[in-house]
């Protein structure tokens, strides 16, 4: 009698439990790109899994912009701290302080993540990082690789990628060089969700239905923090919303929603008509190949 | 609940293979109106977008109207989910279907309607039957092209499946369907125009083929990845601490099936034991099937380290130094005999020494021909290797898992090739 057949939400579970394991076994020090956002939590879910009962073998970094909603960070340390795990936060604050990094003209903070997420890899001594990039999220990713090499500075470089063959993973590299890994390559945003329904896994309170002030610009709802707020003839107004993704507030737009539990926002997703990034991701509207500029630079 | 599929799409240029992906994704619905919007954008006909852009999505693969690399692609429907490896017809298309091939379950190759089987075809097929992809569709497009003629296109489908019976596929791991990706026809809703057809559509056929791979049959296999060991005193007070001597071996099992009570060989050493427990994070298993990442608890205090198999002790895998294999070469950087290289197979990687050049399966004719002097990139042949460490190894034909393995460049660290043990493509005479 043979076992009966995974389910695909076994199967992705199964398939980013062994890509966890292969990096711990052949890497020196990984460590686990940690926002607080939906995708990254499901990172550290599915990293817990990986090693029970024994800890998670490596630590997670944060890439702070300083433009974070205060219930994620909030979240974020709790999460850190119930599961005894160990945060190392790289706040762009102190790269903008020292003058590394300039404040740019529209006050998004998004691109400025990666020199500091660059700085903090070489400085931490890191030779995998994982991140929560899914393929399905927009077309470049659609190429990567679930292990993939960045040179000394960072870069990717689509034309060169090696081929990834079975379920056999080759990590090696230069001193200097390290790997991007991304254990969630092959889930879709509906696959993020029922499972997160499924494990009954926390997740920050932005993701659920609430009222919020916002104001609108450029199709997006988005918030007044400290990257600014309404101008013109933008006005602030209470609207009942909710996010869908959850990154630096100075692009990142809510959605009107009154979907406020798992069960309706999988509905939700379920009937949208927009992508994810293209619903809320102002950075990613900014051209054709605005992500695969992004990552050859070093973004993750 | 859902199960998931894994295939792959071949098909040589001007195939209109993009065209039939965009088509899947769109009669889906699992292209949203922003995408849409993009490729209206970027499409030269405003009123019918064109299909291949929601596909090629590098900013070079649009500038050159090529695909360039495996891009993967993700749809479902109410009953199953599909990851699809979408690889390009042309460039490094060894390369590309090698890899595309490797993690499928199914491959669907596409041909033109107005051309029928051509030399790519048989390429394609030959390399999806090397990688032993377990199921093949056969996609006739452009079917309106040649005004929906039955006798054409039946024609076209015999020639097919005489290709893949001499490749060493079953005739009923073969399927047929004439479709027409631009209009739509057979892909996701049949067509008006083929009354005399009575296949399922595409999607109807990915929808209801079988996803059990061949492994689940298989005797048990599972490189050990990392060895699970909690620190001691850690929590120890707590009731669900785990016990002081915790030691599990994790893994994603390769084949078969493991439970408690079985015995298994460890290799590549040859100590026999019993499994005394299949755990995971959320529990024990009763049985644990081909695909499941779980942790083996073993009745007796061995030494094992990542590295080692865990196997059927009644039907383990060959342990050996020597290994005769078949080698896709995928790198520019030409293989001669003598080469000092690296090979992963499972979660081991050691040295290997290259000995003779064998054959080599001329891909254009599909036949096996005299050795060549070296292998250059997109070369598929037969090969002998020495190895440092001892592998426990299966022909690739019974278990792709332990069948399969890389070769490394030890000075760049890049992927030179893809290795089967033995020679999986049978050519009929």
């Amino acid at each position: 009698m043979s076992a009966p057949v995974l389910d695909a939400l076994e199967a992705l579970e199964s398939e980013s439990i062994h890509i966890f394991r292969e990096v711990a076994g052949e890497f020196d020090r990984p460590v686990i790109l940690f926002s607080g956002g939906k995708d990254s939590t499901l990172l550290v879910h599915l990293a817990v899994k990986a090693f029970a009962p024994a800890p998670v073998p490596f630590p997670l970094l944060h890439v702070d912009t300083g433009h974070n909603y205060s219930e994620v960070i909030d979240f974020r340390d709790s999460l850190v701290a119930r599961l005894g795990l160990r945060l190392e936060v790289a706040n762009v604050q102190d790269w903008i302080d020292d003058g590394r990094l300039t404040e740019r003209p529209d006050g998004t903070r998004n691109p400025l993540q990666t020199v500091p997420l660059l700085d903090s890899i070489v400085e931490g001594r890191y030779d995998a990082v994982f991140g929560g990039g899914r393929r399905d999220e927009e077309r470049a990713r659609a190429k990567e690789r679930i292990l993939s090499l960045r040179d000394a500075f960072g870069r990717w470089d689509p034309r060169s990628q090696r081929p990834e063959l079975w379920n056999l993973y080759n990590g090696r590299h230069a001193p200097g060089e390290h790997v991007r890994v991304f254990p969630i390559s092959n889930w879709t945003e509906l696959d993020v969700w029922r499972y997160i329904q499924r494990e009954n896994i926390e997740l920050p309170s932005i993701y659920y239905s609430h009222q919020r002030e916002v104001f609108q610009r450029d199709g997006m709802w988005l918030a007044e923090g400290p990257w600014g707020g309404a101008r013109g003839t933008e006005t602030l107004e209470l609207r009942t919303v909710r996010y869908r993704t959850v990154g630096d507030g100075s692009c990142t737009g809510a959605i009107e929603s009154s979907a406020s539990t798992l069960d309706e926002i999988i509905a939700e997703v379920t009937a949208s008509r927009l992508t994810e990034r293209g619903a809320t991701r102002a950075d990613d509207r900014l051209s054709e190949a605005a992500m695969e500029d992004r990552k050859r630079e070093g973004y993750f | 609940m859902k199960d998931l599929l894994r295939f792959a799409t071949a098909g040589s240029v001007d195939d209109g293979k993009s065209t039939l992906v965009g088509r899947l994704l769109y009669d889906t619905k699992s292209v949203l109106a922003d995408q849409i919007e993009a490729v209206q954008r970027a499409s030269v006909d405003k009123d019918s977008p064109d299909l291949s852009l929601l596909v090629d999505g590098l900013r070079a693969e649009r500038e050159q109207g090529i695909t360039i690399d495996v891009a993967y692609r993700y749809f479902s429907t109410p009953t199953r989910e599909f990851v699809l490896a979408d690889t390009p017809g042309h460039v490094q298309y060894t390369r590309n279907t090698v890899t595309g091939a490797s993690t499928a379950e199914l491959a669907v190759l596409l041909v033109d309607a107005r051309h029928g089987v051509v030399e790519q075809t048989r390429r394609h097929a030959a390399v999806l039957a090397l990688l032993r992809v377990p199921r093949l569709v056969l996609c006739i497009n452009k079917i309106d092209l040649v005004g929906y003629d039955q006798a054409e296109l039946e024609a076209i489908g015999k020639d097919f499946a005489g290709l893949a019976r001499s490749l060493g596929f079953s005739d009923d791991a073969v399927v047929t369907i004439p479709v027409s990706a631009l209009v739509g026809d057979n892909v996701v809703d049949r067509s008006e125009h083929t009354p005399w057809y009575d296949g399922p559509t595409l999607l109807g056929h990915l929808e209801s083929v079988p996803v059990t791979p061949p492994e689940a049959g298989a005797p048990f296999r599972m490189p050990v990845q990392y060895v699970i060991r909690p620190p001691r005193g850690i929590d120890a007070r707590s009731a669900d601490a785990p016990r002081s001597d915790y030691r599990g071996y994790a893994g994603q099992v390769a084949s078969g099936t493991v439970r408690p009570g079985d015995e298994v060989v460890v290799l590549p050493g040859g100590t026999r034991t019993t499994v005394e427990s299949v755990d995971t994070a959320d529990g024990p298993l009763d049985t644990a099937g081909a695909g499941r990442s779980i942790t083996i608890l073993l009745a007796d205090d061995i030494d094992i380290s990542r590295g080692d198999v865990l196997a059927s002790a009644a039907q383990p895998p060959t342990v050996t130094n020597e290994l005769d294999a078949t080698l896709c070469w995928l790198s520019d950087k030409p293989l001669r005999p003598g080469a000092r290289l690296l090979l992963k197979h499972g979660t081991r990687t050691t040295q290997v020494i290259v000995g003779a050049l064998g054959d080599r399966l001329d891909t254009d004719t599909v036949a096996y021909v005299d050795a060549p002097q070296t292998l250059t990139i997109n070369d598929i042949a037969r090969v002998s290797l020495r190895t440092a460490d001892p592998l426990p190894v299966d022909d690739y034909a019974d278990i792709r898992a332990t069948g399969s393995f890389l070769l490394i460049d030890p000075p760049t660290g890049n992927t030179l090739a893809a290795g089967l043990v033995g020679s999986p493509l049978t050519l009929a005479p």
